[in-house]
């Protein structure tokens, strides 16, 4: 831990580089969620705090490039480590396909779930461009939505792996 | 609570030394659980993340030893051929993010009856490697796991490896749950056929106090197959002693009533899994044979 000051017992400063940048944490305490860390201390509100125990994967983000929950990694795990939340999918005003394909197929309801989503399909299609219905819904699997039923979510990432065979 | 993080498995086993009340922390699916629910308090974590040692795998007197940090998802990417009936059981824990995550180290850590990695370990004849800053020792996973939750583990050890012989014929793990993916067992069964040998190996999972060994199931099947010479010259199994198979492994659990089942349904899931399981497992012995 690299510490610029004495900070109160227990509390540490976090050094890691998120998406693309590298940003530090002060007065994180050592039980404190890596979910916790992105929202409350570096303003990143787009990994969503649901379930607090992986079962529903809106706190999805990647760690050193694999699909995880944040709600499951200690804040001091990540010390070091590469994260991108689904803030850093897009690029500055351009949405990524993934997230084009969400809105095209209509695959948005009340939008707790999708930034989570966003990142599972992401890492879905990173893995296998061309899935099949059954490799999306396994790939999904930790991820839930309330809303839509999935219909359109399965649509979503057909439509996404077709936006981005086309681009390549 | 204090934040731990040894980089090296000499500094994390001095650290365990130093800190015996010290929670280790690898994958997180557990122990994050539990503090984010306020369910435990641990003085002072170890994160176990940052120790190369714990994510390495290799062969050791033709044993394979996999370091207790190696992930679901690299086992089922690495060792699927080696290990196939691990794989199985990996393959149905959680969900990618889990499997990205979670370890078989955490799994023998938390040693919830449930756990899925423990069935084919135990079908296997698996052994756990616990290390301190004094020494380590290999304790067969059939002596591993002590009671509910608890395991052999001192607390001053953490455990480094888990061992086994790469597959020496058909293995296979079946699960039951409400789902495909994201369920605790409501029971399990995996079934290991060493050819070699011609042993049967054999466990239940979440329906006990701990995992579980069919030893009297895994003896008489062994002795149908050596009896009929069935393991040299493969073919139809009598479907009377598969169906006494399934009683003893049956027989063999300590199932309660829970929410997620009763242990009548268990029982009878386990007979079911056990006559599948080793009907699919004989059925590739006599493809391969
Ligand atoms: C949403 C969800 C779904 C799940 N689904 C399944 C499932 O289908 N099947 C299943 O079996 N489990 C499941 N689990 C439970 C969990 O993922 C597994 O038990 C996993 O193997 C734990 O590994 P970990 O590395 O995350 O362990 P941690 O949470 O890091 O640790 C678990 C325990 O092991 C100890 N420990 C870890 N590493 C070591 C070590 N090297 N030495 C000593 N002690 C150690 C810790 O102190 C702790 O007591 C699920 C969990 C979640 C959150």
């Amino acid at each position: 831990m690299g510490m610029g000051r004495t900070p109160p017992v227990g509390l540490m400063r976090i050094t890691c580089t998120v998406n693309g940048k590298q940003v530090s944490a002060d007065d994180v305490w050592a039980g404190e969620s890596l979910l916790y860390v992105l929202r409350e201390r570096l303003g990143l509100f787009g990994s969503k705090n649901a379930c607090e125990q992986g079962e529903c994967g809106s706190c999805s983000v990647y760690l050193d490039g694999k699909l995880v929950c944040a709600c499951l990694v200690l804040g001091g795990q990540a010390e070091g480590r590469e994260i991108v939340t689904v803030e850093g999918i897009g690029s500055d005003g351009a949405l990524h396909a993934v997230q084009e394909a969400f809105v095209e197929a209509g695959a948005v309801q009340c939008g707790f779930c999708t930034p989570g989503l966003i990142v599972a399909a992401h890492d879905l299609l990173n893995r296998i461009p061309e899935p099949s219905t059954v490799q999306i819904r396994e790939a999904l699997a930790g991820n839930i939505c309330r809303c839509t039923g999935y219909a359109k979510i399965i649509d979503a990432v057909h439509l996404a792996a077709r936006g981005l065979a086309q681009s390549r | 609570m204090e934040f731990l993080q040894p980089t090296t498995w000499t500094e994390a086993l001095e650290m365990k030394a130093a800190h015996p009340e010290a929670l280790p922390i690898a994958g997180g699916t557990d122990v994050m659980v539990e503090i984010n629910f306020d369910r435990q308090r641990p003085a002072a974590v170890i994160d176990l993340t940052k120790v190369a040692e714990l994510e390495e795998w290799g062969t050791e007197n033709g044993m394979l030893r996999v370091g207790a940090g190696v992930t679901y998802s690299r086992i089922i990417e690495e060792l699927g051929g080696r290990l196939p009936g691990l794989a199985m059981a990996s393959r149905t824990v959680g969900s990618p993010q889990i499997r990205n995550r979670g370890t078989v180290g955490g799994n023998l850590g938390s040693a919830s009856p449930a756990g899925d990695a423990h069935p084919p370990l135990l079908s296997s004849g698996a052994l756990v490697e616990l290390a301190s800053a004094s020494g380590s020792r290999r304790v067969p996973v059939r002596e591993f796991f002590v009671g509910p939750k608890r395991n052999a583990m001192r607390n001053d050890e953490l455990i480094a490896a888990f061992l086994v012989e790469p597959t020496r014929g058909p293995e296979q793990f079946s699960k039951v749950g409400t789902r495909n993916a994201m369920v605790i067992a409501v029971c399990s069964f995996a079934i290991a056929l060493d050819v070699e040998r011609k042993r049967v190996g054999t466990g239940i999972g979440s329906a006990g106090p701990t995992p579980l060994a069919a030893i009297d199931a895994e003896e008489f099947m062994a002795g149908v197959l050596d009896e009929s010479g069935l393991w040299e010259r493969p073919a139809d199994v009598d479907p009377n002693a598969v169906a006494r198979f399934g009683e003893l492994v049956a027989a063999a659990a300590r199932p309660i009533d829970d929410v997620r089942g009763t242990a009548a349904y268990r029982r009878h899931a386990l007979a079911v899994l056990a006559r599948r399981t080793f009907t699919w497992a004989w059925d590739e012995r006599r493809r391969s044979a």
